[in-house]
Order: C-alpha cells, then sequence, then structure tokens
C-alpha cells in the first residue's frame, strides 16, 4: 500500500518545550491508524501539524504525494483532510443540518445539493432525526457525532479524529467504533485518531503509534504495541487490559 | 430563485409582509407631513441597520464606524453635484467604489494582521474618526464649514437629480429598504451565507471546514460598505447640507446600529422592526414632551439607552424573534 499521509521527521517548538521531536511515520491508504500516549505527549500538536494550524519548525508533512506543511487549515481541508476538534466547536446557534451542510458546501456549488449530502451524512452518523435542533442544545454524545458529521460533509480522503470517544459512555463509544468501521469499510476512508479510549482504539487501529515526550517510543499492530515493555512503562502503566 | 427565497417562511408570513408592503406604500397618502419625514427616518435606519447586519449578524464582524460608508458617499456625491454639476445616479458609480475601497482597506488591515472582536470595532472607530477630522480640514468639501447643495421649493420631483419634495425620498428609501431585505434574504440563503454563520459561530472551526475566512469577511465588509454609502448619498440629497462633525460623528455610527441590535442582530426583520420601534418611539416622545411643554434636552438619548437596557435585559436576541415566536412566523425547517 502507498502512503496518504508521511510525516517526515517533524519538530515543534513552543518556547522552551519541545513539543514533537523529529517524528516520523507513514498512513496507509485505507488504514485506521491510532496514536496515543500520556497527556503532554505531543499528540494534539501532530494533529495541530497536519491540520494546518501550526507550521512545524523543521521536516515535513506530504499528502498525497503533495508537500502540506504550513499551508492554512482552510487549504489543507480543501487537499482532503477533515478534522474534529478534542473540544468539540459545532456552530451552536446553527442547526444540526447548517452545520453539517456547511461542509458539504466544500465541494458542493449549490446550496440544495450541499442538503442532500448533508442529509446523507447525518443518517450515517445516527443524527438525521436530531437535523432540525441547534447544535448548542445537543448533548455530548451528539455533539462529538456532529463534528464528525460535518468534517466528513467535506468529503475527505483522511479524517482526523482528536479523542472523540472522550466522555462517551461504553455503549456510545461502541456506536461510534462501529459508525467508524462502517465508513472505512463502505468508503475506504483512511482515518488517524489520537485516542485514550483503549477499548476503541483496539477494536479500531489497524495501526498504533505510541507518543510520549514528543517522539515515537513504539509503533505497529496493537497486539504487539500494548505488550511493549516501554508503552506499559510510560503510557498503559499498571491498568490491565 | 423566488421560490428558495420563500422557502420555509410560514404563509402568514408572507401574507403579513404583504399588508406591510401596501401599507407603506399607501402611507403618504394618509400621513402628515410630519408623520412622513418620520418615516423617512425610519426606512434610512432600517436600510443601514440591514446593511450594517450583513457584518455582524452575518459574518460576526463588529463594526462601530459605519457613519465613515455614509458619510464617504454623502461627501462624495455631494461634491460631484456641487462642483461638475454630475448627478447623484452618475455621482453614486463613484460614492460606492470610494466605501467599497474604505471598507476593503479596514478589511485588509484587520483580517491580513488578525485583528478581531474590540481590537477590530475600535479599528472602525478609528477610520471613521480619521475622516472625520480629514474633512473638517478639506477645503474641496469646505471643511467643517459645511457643505450646502443648493435648495429651492420644489413644486415637481426629478427623481434623477434628487430634487424634489419628500415624498420621493420616502419611497426610495422605502424601496431601498425592500431591495436591501431581499437582497439580504438571498445572500443569506446562498452559500456565502452558509459560510458567513460558520464565521459568525467559530472561525476556527470554519476554516478547518475548508471556508477561506478572510475571503469571505472581506466580501461581508465591502458589500455592507457599498451598500451603507448609498444611504449617504440620499441622506447628503434630502438634507442638502454635509458637516464633517455631524456626519461622521461617532454617534451617528452608534445610532445607525441601535435598530439592528433592538430588533434582533442577525435577522432580516430585526433592522426594520428595530428602525420602526426606535424611531417611532423616539418622535412619539419628544412630541409628547413637545405638547406637554417640557424641555429636556437629551430626552432621546435617555430613551434609547432605556430601550437597550430592556432589551437586553428581557429580549437579549433582540425583540423581533420574540415577535416571530408570538405570531407563528418562526421559519419551518425542511
Amino acid at each position: 500500500m502507498t502512503a496518504l499521509l508521511s510525516v517526515d521527521n517533524i519538530s515543534k517548538r513552543f518556547r522552551g518545550l519541545l513539543a514533537v521531536d523529529k517524528l516520523s511515520f507513514e498512513v496507509p491508504q485505507g488504514q485506521i491508524f491510532a496514536v496515543i500516549g500520556p497527556n503532554g505527549a505531543g499528540k494534539t500538536t501532530l494533529f495541530n501539524m497536519i491540520a494546518g494550524v501550526f507550521a512545524p519548525n523543521s521536516g515535513g508533512i506530504t499528502f498525497a504525494g503533495e508537500r502540506i506543511d504550513g499551508l492554512s487549515p482552510d487549504k489543507i481541508c480543501r487537499r482532503g483532510i477533515g478534522r474534529t476538534f478534542q473540544i468539540v466547536r459545532p456552530f451552536p446557534a446553527l442547526t444540526v443540518e447548517d452545520n453539517v451542510i456547511v461542509g458539504a458546501l466544500l465541494h458542493c456549488q449549490g446550496v440544495d445539493d450541499a442538503r442532500v449530502h448533508a442529509l446523507d451524512v447525518l443518517r450515517r452518523l445516527d443524527l438525521y432525526d436530531k437535523r432540525t435542533q441547534r447544535a448548542s442544545g445537543l448533548t455530548l454524545p451528539d455533539r462529538k457525532r456532529l463534528e464528525v458529521a460535518r468534517a466528513l460533509a467535506t468529503d475527505p480522503k483522511l479524517l482526523l479524529l482528536d479523542e472523540v470517544m472522550a466522555g462517551l459512555r461504553p455503549t456510545e463509544t461502541d456506536r461510534m467504533v462501529s459508525i467508524l468501521q462502517e465508513l472505512n469499510r463502505d468508503t475506504g476512508l483512511t482515518i488517524l485518531l489520537i485516542e485514550h479510549v483503549m477499548r476503541a482504539v483496539m477494536a479500531l487501529a489497524a495501526q498504533i503509534l505510541v507518543l510520549h515526550h514528543g517522539a515515537a517510543i513504539a509503533e505497529g499492530a496493537p497486539e504487539q504495541v500494548v505488550r511493549d515493555p516501554a508503552v506499559i512503562h510510560s503510557y498503559l502503566g499498571a491498568e490491565d487490559i | 430563485m423566488i421560490g428558495r427565497l420563500i422557502d420555509g417562511v410560514p404563509a402568514r408570513g408572507l401574507i403579513l409582509l404583504g399588508l406591510l408592503m401596501v401599507a407603506a406604500l399607501v402611507a403618504p397618502l394618509f400621513a402628515s407631513d410630519y408623520i412622513l419625514t418620520v418615516l423617512i427616518l425610519i426606512f434610512y435606519f432600517a436600510y443601514i441597520g440591514q446593511a450594517w447586519n450583513i457584518m455582524m449578524g452575518f459574518a460576526g464582524q463588529l463594526s462601530l464606524g459605519h457613519a465613515l460608508y455614509v458619510g464617504l458617499g454623502a461627501y462624495t456625491a455631494a461634491s460631484l453635484y456641487v462642483h461638475f454639476g454630475i448627478g447623484p445616479w452618475l455621482g453614486l458609480l463613484v460614492a460606492v467604489p470610494i466605501a467599497v475601497a474604505a471598507g476593503a482597506f479596514i478589511g485588509f488591515l484587520a483580517f491580513r494582521f488578525r485583528v478581531g472582536g474590540v481590537y477590530f470595532a475600535i479599528l472602525t472607530i478609528a477610520v471613521a474618526e480619521f475622516a472625520r477630522v480629514g474633512f473638517d480640514h478639506l477645503s474641496w468639501t469646505a471643511g467643517s464649514s459645511g457643505l450646502f447643495l443648493p435648495v429651492k421649493q420644489y413644486a415637481t420631483n426629478d427623481l434623477w437629480s434628487l430634487r424634489g419634495r419628500p415624498v420621493m425620498f420616502y419611497y426610495l428609501l422605502l424601496a431601498a429598504t425592500a431591495l436591501a431585505f431581499v437582497g439580504c434574504r438571498a445572500l443569506l440563503k446562498s452559500r456565502m451565507g452558509y459560510f458567513w454563520l460558520a464565521i459568525r459561530e467559530d472561525e476556527e472551526a470554519a476554516r478547518s471546514a475548508g471556508i477561506d475566512t478572510f475571503r469571505y469577511k472581506m466580501i461581508a465588509v465591502m458589500i455592507s460598505a457599498g451598500m451603507t454609502s448609498f444611504a449617504g448619498v440620499v441622506y447628503a440629497f434630502y438634507y442638502n447640507n454635509l458637516f464633517p462633525e455631524q456626519v461622521f460623528h461617532i454617534s451617528r455610527s452608534i445610532e445607525m446600529i441601535l435598530a439592528p441590535i433592538v430588533g434582533g442582530i442577525g435577522t432580516l426583520f430585526g433592522p426594520v422592526l428595530g428602525a420602526f420601534l426606535l424611531t417611532g418611539m423616539a418622535e412619539t416622545l419628544t412630541g409628547t414632551l413637545a405638547a406637554l411643554g417640557v424641555d429636556i434636552p437629551g430626552a432621546k438619548q435617555v430613551f434609547y439607552g432605556i430601550c437597550l437596557l430592556a432589551v437586553i435585559v428581557a429580549l437579549p436576541d433582540g425583540v423581533w424573534p420574540w415577535v416571530a415566536r408570538r405570531l407563528g412566523l418562526t421559519e419551518r425547517n425542511k
């Protein structure tokens, strides 16, 4: 498989803090790839560099054969990378449907076409029945799904999910996992996720990268990674998996 | 296209809108000269409120310096008329681009260098103040001594030169308000309208949904500035005198935004309803005080202040959303 996203030796420094340190990895086309690691490991910083919020201080990011590091977030979205935010950011005063229409309008010129596309996405994410509600009135699990829906409506080739399971109950987590699996299976969507909920990571990911202090300490298949002594020491701890 | 515009509007809303339009069209037949001047003022504020609302209500960019665009429109058209005898409609072809350029200048400075929120508002005030001071010293427009258009009693209405009786200005501003209303509705329902709302709600999320926020904010400012300058042209030919201290003063900018705030920011009917409520009630107050023989300078300003306080406390979304709910006029979703 060819790599859809390839991160090559990137670093990001915030004054004295080296948040991401010479990190390299590749996400193949069609894979679900998870990034795990303790708080402060640099996961969200990594995401923000891929999504264009910051440019890396050094190194490069290549997506679908083109360099994207340093591009603005809107340009990166137009290249085909959709993202969610760790702290959800729906458009609060807009309805669920209108939130997703905004995403769909990236590739649909007309509002009517965008609405058709948005409603398809909402059905997929179990939000169709709530489409007329304002986003501000949704529960957290619904807002998390709305974030995914808005990102998906932009028709990304790669979806970046920043802790979409956090704060969900186990049954809600399972529902989200099966939605993401369906998406990956039916549309071949490549997914890069940051996640703390190991139950979801183990169920979803084909490949896991473990970050600690901004550097990769392990990478591989899930079963292999969770048995890695360095990973157990720095992240999983005494917790039984 | 028309289907899109009225899509989701309840039938009784359309009927009400039709009745209001008819009432507005026949009003001059019944209104006294005084009432007519009040109505002119109401539609003047309704129109400008609509233009300001594109920036604030749709795209979320607070301008506290819209007097700048009124002033540029007014001064450009009036100077061309006074110096070269160029009529207002041709003057508009110069005035609008000047106002749009001024809007683009402010927008570029702010959005290119990520000046947002209150700092953006301060920038809009600052540029309007620069204009006020600048025009005070600009001899071509007669500086602080004021620019006067030749006036006489008009028996006929010359729409082409905007020389005529108040009733002509009434219909002109009514038409402008109606067009602005329909135009804003079309904008709001367009692709760009959705992008504006997304930017207003959360700019970073909008950017990560692929929206070029710089571009759409610029367009909002430029449309708003251009629309507002038309009101300035009408202002110049209606009042026939322009003083920088009056036209560009910050109190003018504040006065313009009260109607949409009271009526409901981001709503289409808010600016119109707000203009009716505020101007109508302020004039009633002035009239009542005059009839009672009481002379209180600044009563109108105090009244505006009380209205704002009442709206902020009781109906923070503005009066129109509340009225719409009461009358069952809330838009349906498909």
